[in-house]
């Protein structure tokens, strides 16, 4: 047994033991003599890390023998590249410079206004400017400036600028690659030149819909545009016309038909309320009425005037030929009947 | 322009510190996965592995189009996928004419392949063939012993690298402490001729044999298998020097250790308060004196009445407790 637990090498941190000088027989009779024969060969080398694991210095615990193993002898690749350090902020650069160090500070700390100790940072902590009720006049203070107004503003500045500071610290801090796990920089948008605002992200739909609108530019609306490997078609919002045929198969050109009266059914039945106003008829019946009532008496001396010219028009080539025996009296009916011929032709265009 | 972008909850910061690179490494995760086509045998192995590797491991259960991990692009799906998981080992299963019931074995750097063995698999017997006691079987998660036995683990290559990506596969978590009563697994690797290799899985049992030293057995509880060795491909030299390199242990650092020109040595030993009292609960030393916390919700006639209590004991208050000892 001691002889063979030399010839094996054994990993006790990985409770690894190999055997290189074992050898099978190129031709097994059978598959059973095999696996008794690796499985005999495996207890050997079990009990050879046995034997090592239960002598190593132990430690009794309610749950069992603790020991306390060895590091892995034999080298596997890492998982992970090893973290690399942090670079220096520019203030521990220049403080190394100096030689400033850094001295805790006490958690609490004197209130010179309530003259108690409170909290250095957080709510309701020591000598907090914010919190002051009145400020002390100087000589230099500029007249017309509220001097809240200018602590407050002040302050706004200082934390923009510590921002700016820390995110210049990690932009260093990710050159190397040692940006700490919990930290992404993320890219936002461009500001437009001239700008200041709008350091927005852009979202991708925004994008797609950016491209659609630069699409219309063309007169086919980008369709026919160099697309990028990968670029979908870009978005068309709205609808596209589409014309039916007015002729053609069976069902097609109805189709064309049924649009339009659901069209004009539409309209139709929108203004058919107006299609017959009951008092604009009677009105208007009302005011056919009385303007027959108001031509009647003009007609009625008319009437049997209108024939009297009729009888003189027709008399009247009958009497050309004797014109002085009627020249009086035919001076009177022609001057009637010129008229009424007018009033008459009038009123019959009026009746067709 | 940038922006700093911060987790807005705690459990999200901590996720991404679990996935952070540490110093000191414990343990890889395994993803397992297959190709679009599988066989019943290949399902079988697949899910016996991630039976035995159920605390550590993912396994993906829908098909993959684009994996094959040894074509030129074909390892692009699989990268994202081990940086999605976070798992540095993967078990990749496939099964064509070619080659059937295909298992490609692998381990990532950094979430890029670092290298790739593929095994064929045969005369598969599953975990559930096997008849023995179940009081043997292996708990989950507990550590394996690991043999290897054949010479072909030396003098040829591609054993001599499925011996180190079995051994990373199989070997579980790093660990300082052994708790020798958990020590219930073996697995077997028998190399039986140049390209073949004997993989199984025994429960160990443990018999008294009058020193402290135990007797051991082993009983086969499977799966076992025959990997035929295919395909292979090491590691760059240089991904490899890289991915190998140790870090040293860091001394710890001494607390509250001084050295003094005079007295050479000094340490500082703080010892807790001895007397129990509220004051200790409700107070924050500031330098000599103790300054009462302002609790919230209490009503103030009781917290009057208390701080005119404190104010009589006040002077009492014992100071600051320490001790400076020499060496």
């Amino acid at each position: 047994m001691e002889t063979d637990t030399t010839a094996f090498q054994i990993d006790l941190g990985n409770l690894m033991a190999v055997d290189l000088h074992h050898q099978f027989p190129s031709n097994p009779s059978s598959r059973e003599e095999l696996v008794k024969e690796y499985i005999a060969r495996g207890t050997e080398l079990v009990q050879a890390i046995a034997n090592n694991l239960f002598n190593l210095p132990s430690t009794e615990d309610i749950e069992g023998t603790l020991v306390k193993l060895p590091a892995p002898t034999t080298r596997l690749p890492r998982e992970k590249h090893i973290p690399k350090p942090k670079p220096p902020t520019k203030w521990e650069q220049f403080a190394q410079k100096k030689g400033i160090k850094n001295r805790k500070k006490d958690k609490i700390a004197y209130d010179e206004s309530s003259e108690t100790w409170k909290r250095r940072y957080g709510y309701d902590h020591a000598n907090d400017e914010d919190n002051v009720p009145i400020i002390e006049a100087k000589l230099t203070d500029v007249p017309g400036e509220d001097p809240f107004a200018k602590r407050r503003e002040d302050k706004k500045k200082r934390v923009e600028k510590q921002d700016k500071n820390r995110l210049q610290n990690l932009k260093q801090a990710a050159k190397v690659g040692a940006l700490p796990s919990h930290v992404q920089l993320a890219a936002t948008r461009l500001p437009i030149t001239g700008t200041q605002a709008a350091t927005q992200k852009v979202t991708k739909d925004e994008l797609g819909d950016v491209a659609g609108i630069a699409a219309t530019a063309t007169a086919s609306g980008g369709k026919f545009d160099k697309k990028l490997p990968g670029e979908k078609p870009g978005k068309h919002k709205g609808k596209y016309r589409k014309f039916l045929p007015v002729i053609g198969g069976k069902g097609i050109h109805t189709q064309e038909q049924e649009q339009t009266d659901k069209i004009l059914n539409k309209l139709i039945s929108k203004n058919s309320h107006e299609m017959l106003n009951v008092n604009k008829a009677v009105n208007m019946y009302n005011v056919k009425k009385d303007k027959k009532r108001n031509n009647r008496p003009d007609k009625s001396s008319g009437t049997p005037g209108q024939l009297k010219p009729r009888k003189n028009l027709q008399k009247k080539p009958f009497n050309k030929g004797s014109s002085k025996s009627f020249d009086k009296g035919s001076k009177k009916p022609f001057d009637k009947g010129s008229k009424r011929p007018f009033n008459k032709g009038s009123s019959n265009k009026g009746r067709k | 322009m940038l922006r700093v972008k911060t987790p807005q909850k705690a459990r999200a910061r901590r996720a991404l510190e679990k996935r952070a690179p540490k110093l000191i490494e414990t343990g890889k995760k395994t993803l397992i996965l297959h190709g679009m086509r599988t066989s019943a045998v290949l399902n079988a192995v697949l899910s016996d592995i991630y039976h035995l590797k159920k605390e550590s491991a993912v396994k993906f259960s829908r098909r993959n189009k684009d994996v094959c991990p040894f074509e030129n692009g074909g390892e692009t799906s699989l990268e994202f996928f081990s940086h999605q998981t976070d798992c540095s080992l993967f078990v990749y299963g496939s099964h064509t004419k070619k080659r059937p019931n295909n298992l490609v074995l692998g381990r990532t750097y950094d979430h890029h392949i670092y290298d790739l063995i593929e095994v064929g698999v045969e005369n598969y017997k599953r975990m559930d063939s096997f008849s023995y006691d179940k009081k043997l079987s292996p708990h989950v998660g507990s550590k394996p012993f690991i043999c290897f036995i054949g010479e072909g683990f030396e003098s040829v290559e591609e054993l001599k690298h499925l011996k180190e990506v079995l051994l990373d596969l199989l070997r579980g978590e790093v660990v300082e402490k052994l708790n020798l009563a958990g020590l219930d697994r073996v697995y077997l690797c028998t190399a039986i001729s140049a390209n073949k290799v004997i993989l199984t899985q025994c429960a160990l049992r443990l018999k008294k044999s009058g020193t402290v030293v135990p007797r051991t057995e082993l009983v086969e509880v499977g799966p076992s298998m025959d990997l035929v060795i295919r395909r292979h491909r090491l590691p760059n030299v240089g991904l490899r020097k890289e991915a190998m390199r140790v870090v040293r242990d860091q001394p710890k650092k001494d607390k509250n250790i001084q050295q003094d020109t005079l007295r050479g040595k000094v340490g500082k030993i703080n010892i807790p308060d001895q007397k129990v009292d509220d004051t200790k609960y409700f107070h924050t030393k500031v330098g000599d004196s103790y300054v009462p916390h302002k609790t919230k919700g209490i009503k103030r006639e009781r917290r009057e009445a208390k701080t005119r209590k404190e104010e009589k004991e006040g002077d009492e208050n014992a100071s600051k407790r320490q001790k400076e000892d020499t060496e």
